[in-house]
């Protein structure tokens, strides 16, 4: 059964109290959630935050599915998220996406067998500037954008990341 | 495009950005050491009042999309002590944009100084900033820069003797692009689905936990601080009469020099193009720019180069300024191609609120990647068109208009490279079919039919 370590808890409470309204600390609390659970939210995750804030599951569960950046399922160490949108789709980020899945074996929202890498694509993250561009995030929830990418840049990053 | 028609004298006019080069300005003493927090105490010594008519004869106009009269809007806020918010959009979506995000990494302070000041003007105690999830690095920025104000004295309680309290924080978002939408990021706030509202009651009446809220862009309040500086006037120096002052642009796409550049409103598109941008990369031409973000309706080249870069020209042209994102389109690009991409976004960031837009994404996400697998018939294109017809001013938000804007200008502009994608089955400029990428399962790229 999941349970929030004392320390995810108590920032939980922090949040609940943070904002005007309990119901704000809902968005923070799924983060938290989501970085106590490697990376990714299960019901029994949602049951938890449901306790610890006395707010309904439901509540907390339909803002969990609204939003995209609440992993609904296990992601590897390393999530790969490719933007797809026009600026980037302009400079290649179709054929750079394909290079990635063909290099780690796996097709798209697939986790290479080592566990090491998932593979996504994200709409618009607004870096079309240094388009195109791949966001990687580590399970802990941290994150960082990689711009200008060539095939063999990209995948230079991600052999630095095993 | 010969050389001699460029005006390369036309040149970035750096009145936001004038320190953005400055690493340390992203810190309190580099800011400082710049000219940053002597407006502060300058406008606690004002009359709320006067800052509100003083940012009203600007002419400062939303920086983040609709491009609304500052003033106005906050003149909107009942005339009574009840508590109001102020709540900063953070939530850089629209695609093509990326300037907010260079703002808030290289000049935080600039954003919590122009926010202390604009939450003084309407008499808010406590203002939010929503940054979208995805940019950590900005919400980095902005928590230290908070910090450091709080430190300094710039935000709490009594800031600097004046007696007013103000209380600043930053709310991540997590990863929506309906939270762009001034009452789907009230919603989100709340900590609930990032659903818009029906207005009215506008937010200035009726906003976070149902008090009155102001809703305004990074830019937008980033700006005030320098119509305190320059004063109305002096802030009108630049821009045209009715689209005052500079503005950020995004420059993206297929062109030489892709970034955010500070030009006076009124900058001719052409100039932008290709004097700052280096236009298109060798032996490519341009063939189409969306001159605000991916839900402003697409120019030709042809209307391109006679654009200038302010809200009433642009209007004029049937497309809009928007967020000032500038996408570049060349001629090895297909447009079919380019529409589908976009109907894919639609379809993914519809909240599915109301039917025409949650439906109608769908249908215009499913037409567009039937005529691109080369299944299209020629039906296709009035389907196209009449589905878009359908979204028009009909549900909740603009998400929906957005959708339909582009399919109604590319396919009215462009038709002659549907159709002949429709009758020959591949693309006109790539002369073969798009090829469903490996990676994807053939399913999920069926068409509709």
């Amino acid at each position: 059964m999941f349970q929030l370590s004392n320390d995810a808890k108590q920032k939980v409470l922090t949040e609940l109290t943070r904002y005007e309204s309990k119901q704000s600390a809902v968005l923070p609390a799924l983060y938290i959630g989501q970085k106590e659970n490697n990376g990714h939210i299960t019901p029994e995750v949602i049951c938890e935050l449901s306790k610890v804030m006395e707010i309904p599951e439901s509540q907390i569960n339909e803002v969990f599915t609204f939003y995209t950046m609440y992993n609904k399922s296990s992601i590897g160490k390393n999530h790969i998220q490719v933007c797809r949108t026009l600026s980037c789709m302009l400079n290649g980020s179709t054929e750079l996406t394909e290079h990635i899945c063909n290099e780690l074996h796996v097709k798209m929202g697939e986790t290479t067998k080592d566990g090491n890498f998932t593979v996504t694509e994200a709409e618009c993250l607004g870096s079309c500037g240094t388009a195109p561009m791949m966001q990687i995030s580590k399970q802990d929830g941290s994150s960082k954008y990689y711009e200008n990418l060539t095939n063999e840049s990209a995948m230079n990053i991600l052999r630095g990341l095993k | 495009m010969s050389a001699s028609e460029i005006n390369t004298s036309a040149n970035e006019i750096k009145y936001l950005s004038e320190f953005y080069h400055l690493p340390e300005f992203k810190t309190l003493e580099g800011y400082k050491k710049n000219g940053g927090y002597i407006q502060l105490p300058k406008a606690l010594k004002m009359q709320p009042q006067e800052i509100i008519d003083l940012v009203k004869a600007s002419g400062l106009r939303g920086r983040g999309g609709a491009g609304f009269a500052t003033g106005m809007k906050w003149g909107f806020l009942p005339k009574n002590n009840e508590p109001r918010y102020l709540l900063c959009n953070a939530d850089e979506g629209e695609p093509g944009t990326f300037k907010d995000r260079m703002m808030m990494e290289k000049a935080p302070h600039q954003l919590v100084e122009g926010m202390i000041i604009s939450g003084f003007a309407i008499g808010s105690k406590k203002s939010y900033i929503y940054v979208r999830g995805e940019y950590s690095d900005s919400i980095n920025a902005l928590e230290v820069a908070i910090a450091e104000a709080y430190k300094a004295g710039f935000l709490g309680r009594n800031i600097l003797g004046s007696g007013f309290d103000h209380d600043m924080d930053v709310y991540r978002g997590a990863g929506a692009y309906i939270c762009g939408e001034e009452t789907g990021m009230i919603s989100s706030l709340e900590g609930l689905k990032g659903q818009p509202k029906l207005k009215p009651p506008f937010p200035a009446i009726q906003g976070y936990l149902k008090k009155p809220t102001i809703v305004n862009n990074v830019e937008t309040l980033a700006a005030v601080k320098y119509i305190l500086r320059d004063g109305a006037a002096g802030y009108r120096k630049y821009g045209t009469e009715k689209s005052a002052g500079t503005k950020l642009f995004s420059l993206s796409g297929n062109i030489v020099k892709p970034g955010n550049y500070e030009v006076p409103l009124g900058f001719s598109l052409k100039d932008m193009i290709y004097g700052l941008g280096g236009g298109t990369k060798p032996g490519k031409k341009l063939k189409a720019v969306i001159p605000g973000g991916s839900s402003a309706p697409v120019l030709t080249a042809d209307e391109a180069e006679r654009a200038n870069l302010d809200y009433e020209n642009l209007a004029q042209m049937g497309t809009m300024l928007g967020s000032g994102a500038i996408i570049v389109i060349d001629d090895s690009k297909c447009m079919v191609e380019c529409l589908a991409n976009l109907m894919h976004f639609y379809h993914h960031e519809s909240c599915g609120q109301c039917t025409p837009c949650r439906e109608g994404t769908g249908w215009l996400d499913k037409i567009t990647t039937s005529i691109l697998a080369g299944r299209g018939r020629l039906s296709d294109i009035e389907l196209l068109l009449k589905v878009a017809d359908n979204m028009k001013g009909k549900t909740i938000c603009a998400l929906s208009d957005a959708a339909a804007l582009p399919v109604l200008s590319f396919v009215s502009k462009f038709r002659d490279e549907f159709e002949f994608y429709v009758r020959e089955g591949k693309s006109k400029v790539k002369g073969v079919v798009y090829k469903t990428p490996s990676y994807q399962s053939d399913h999920s790229k069926l068409g509709a039919h």
